[in-house]
């Protein structure tokens, strides 16, 4: 940058840029070095002692050993295919619904967004009445259409599956503002030439939006990656984990290991698994994604 | 007739397609509004109207007065805005010092600095939990709202957005401000902070509504109604009894999303704008 030249002069009177630049950077530093880098290191430490204070991998052989754990991640990684994919393609459509000439395009826009804003404490307060067994909304228009209920969320088959319904739900709507913002950078004239072309609205979008949209799409599906890996708030109001672990997932296990089992080194090593999960997630976004981005 | 559908394919298909997307966006749109609109209802109504869907069931507002009596809402709500507006505070001097460092000094080590902070878009906090909590006991915090805000105001969204619209303004303004013998703080104040008001506004209204609705770190790090949150009030007041009130918990739900929810229709544009922006860098 050109900074250096004109500051570089007043330099060698007061502070040098060197350490100008540092002095910005330090009470950043402190906080994100104290939360951040800190706690990761401590709890690679803390992971590689075993229960009487030794040195080795026995949490990490604990870890394998551990049905729960893989129980979690295979709830996870299946919470994660669940909600992604489906999520991000009710996305791009809303995105592209309220892109159009619409009657009540505000309104449709705004009920689609609602979700995002409200905390998801309070929509798993929501929703667990929604699927409460009885006299929940759920089972009510059920059984007015004489189809058999059943307890969604006391039901280890039917637990996860009510909860990705939920997440989907709370997530559409906020994915549909990356996609909106990428449909409106998009250049009118595309759409009037394949107009004059005679190609139909789905053919355009097939062949010409949603690649120019790729950029959008490999972002978008690293937040809700990540996401999935990250949102447990609705475990302690809907299910606590249960029953029998069917919906419990990586983060909300390590919670119970650190504040309910009081396990901190099992935590440390819970959480190395989830740092290196996201840590591929990031890898993901910086190699292959940043790679595929260019070709805008 | 036929050179019409030749020249013009599928137009009166297009029609009718138009109409089955707005009436599909529309119902998408409803389903998307009513788990709101049904936490509204319940929480006018009496606990047997709740259910039965009558729409000549009488309003009432008992049920806002028995959750406001019942649990120390004024005292969550002072907690939840010192803690938000904290937070909000401190990530803007925090960020906005160190993105300026990054986007206008070249200096020694940026580029791992800025790798160091990117570490942290990645591993939230959040994930952090466990090692997080025994920082701030042996810092004597637990409990405190400052613990709940504290591993958050070194933001690094925060810096890597104030960083691009710090890099993207013209440097000439810089020069210019230079000349009339401004300092780099002075420059920052005076030139920098004022051309990012739109993007501080931005991450602002993302800030607040998400340090509001934040729950894993607040529920862990407070034990007393002295520091809790709104959303850990509500947590707790759902699992005091062992049959749940849906009237009472309805009016909860509602007084913890009410501010959040009239300051999003107040700001629509700007908060659905500064999503945009603050998404797509």
């Amino acid at each position: 940058m050109t900074a250096t030249t004109p500051a570089a002069r007043r330099g060698g009177r007061r502070l040098g840029d060197q350490a100008f630049a540092w002095a910005l950077l330090a009470p950043a530093f402190v906080v994100l070095i104290a939360f951040t880098h800190y706690p990761i290191i401590r709890s690679a430490w803390s992971s590689a002692h075993g229960r009487n204070g030794d040195l080795g991998t026995a949490q990490y052989e604990r870890l394998v050993q551990d049905p729960v754990f893989w129980q979690v991640l295979r709830n996870n990684l299946w919470f994660a295919v669940g909600t992604v994919p489906t999520s991000m393609a009710l996305a791009i459509l809303m995105a592209v619904w309220v892109n159009n000439k619409l009657v009540g395009k505000s309104f449709v826009r705004l009920a689609y967004f609602t979700p995002t804003i409200l905390p998801m404490v309070a929509v798993a307060s929501i929703w667990l009445f929604f699927y409460s067994p009885g006299i929940g909304p759920i089972d009510q228009v059920l059984s007015a259409l004489d189809i058999p209920t059943r307890n969604w969320l006391g039901n280890p088959d039917t637990v996860l599956p009510a909860l990705m319904v939920m997440m989907i739900w709370k997530q559409a709507g906020f994915f549909m503002i990356f996609y909106l913002a990428g449909l409106q950078n998009l250049s009118p004239e595309l759409e009037e030439a394949s107009k004059l072309e005679g190609a139909s609205r789905w053919y355009h979008f097939r062949r010409v939006t949603f690649p120019l949209l790729m950029p959008t799409t490999l972002f978008v599906f690293v937040v809700a990656l990540t996401d999935a890996f990250k949102i447990i708030d609705h475990l302690f109001i809907m299910t606590g984990g249960g029953p029998n672990n069917a919906s419990n997932l990586l983060l909300f296990y390590i919670y119970d290991t650190a504040f309910s089992f009081f396990d901190p080194n099992y935590a440390g090593a819970l959480t190395m698994a989830l740092v290196v999960i996201l840590g591929l997630a990031a890898i993901l976004q910086f190699t292959v994604l940043e790679r595929r981005v260019h070709y805008r | 007739m036929s050179a019409d559908v030749d020249t013009v394919p599928g137009r009166g298909g297009l029609r009718i397609g138009r109409g089955l997307e707005t009436l599909g966006a529309w119902l998408l749109g409803i389903l998307w509004l009513l788990p709101l609109l049904y936490a509204l209802w319940a929480s006018v109504h009496q606990r047997e109207a709740a259910t039965t869907f009558d729409l000549t069931a009488p309003l009432t507002f008992d049920n806002f007065v028995s959750v406001w009596q019942g649990a120390p809402f004024g005292r969550y709500y002072v907690n939840t805005i010192l803690l938000v507006s904290g937070i909000l505070v401190g990530q803007l001097v925090l960020g906005v010092l160190a993105a300026y460092a990054f986007a206008r000094f070249r200096f020694v080590g940026s580029n791992i600095a800025f790798a160091l902070v990117l570490v942290q878009l990645m591993i939230a906090p959040d994930i952090l939990i466990s090692e997080n909590y025994t920082t701030m006991a042996s810092l004597q915090l637990v409990d405190t709202i400052p613990a709940i805000g504290l591993p958050y105001i070194a933001s690094a969204f925060g810096i890597f957005l104030l960083r691009q619209t710090f890099k993207s303004m013209p440097i000439e303004l810089d020069e210019a401000a230079e000349i009339e013998g401004a300092g780099r703080l002075g420059r920052l104040w005076r030139v920098y902070v004022p051309l990012a008001k739109p993007t501080l506004v931005a991450y602002g209204l993302v800030s607040v509504s998400t340090h509001w609705n934040n729950f894993l770190w607040p529920l862990v790090i407070t034990n007393s109604v002295n520091a809790r949150p709104l959303t850990v009030g509500l947590a707790v007041y759902n699992g005091t009894e062992s049959g749940i009130d849906w009237t009472l918990l309805s009016a909860a739900t509602i007084l913890v999303v009410a501010p959040l929810l009239v300051a999003f229709l107040i700001f629509q544009r700007q908060f659905v704008q500064s999503f945009m922006r603050a998404g797509i860098r």
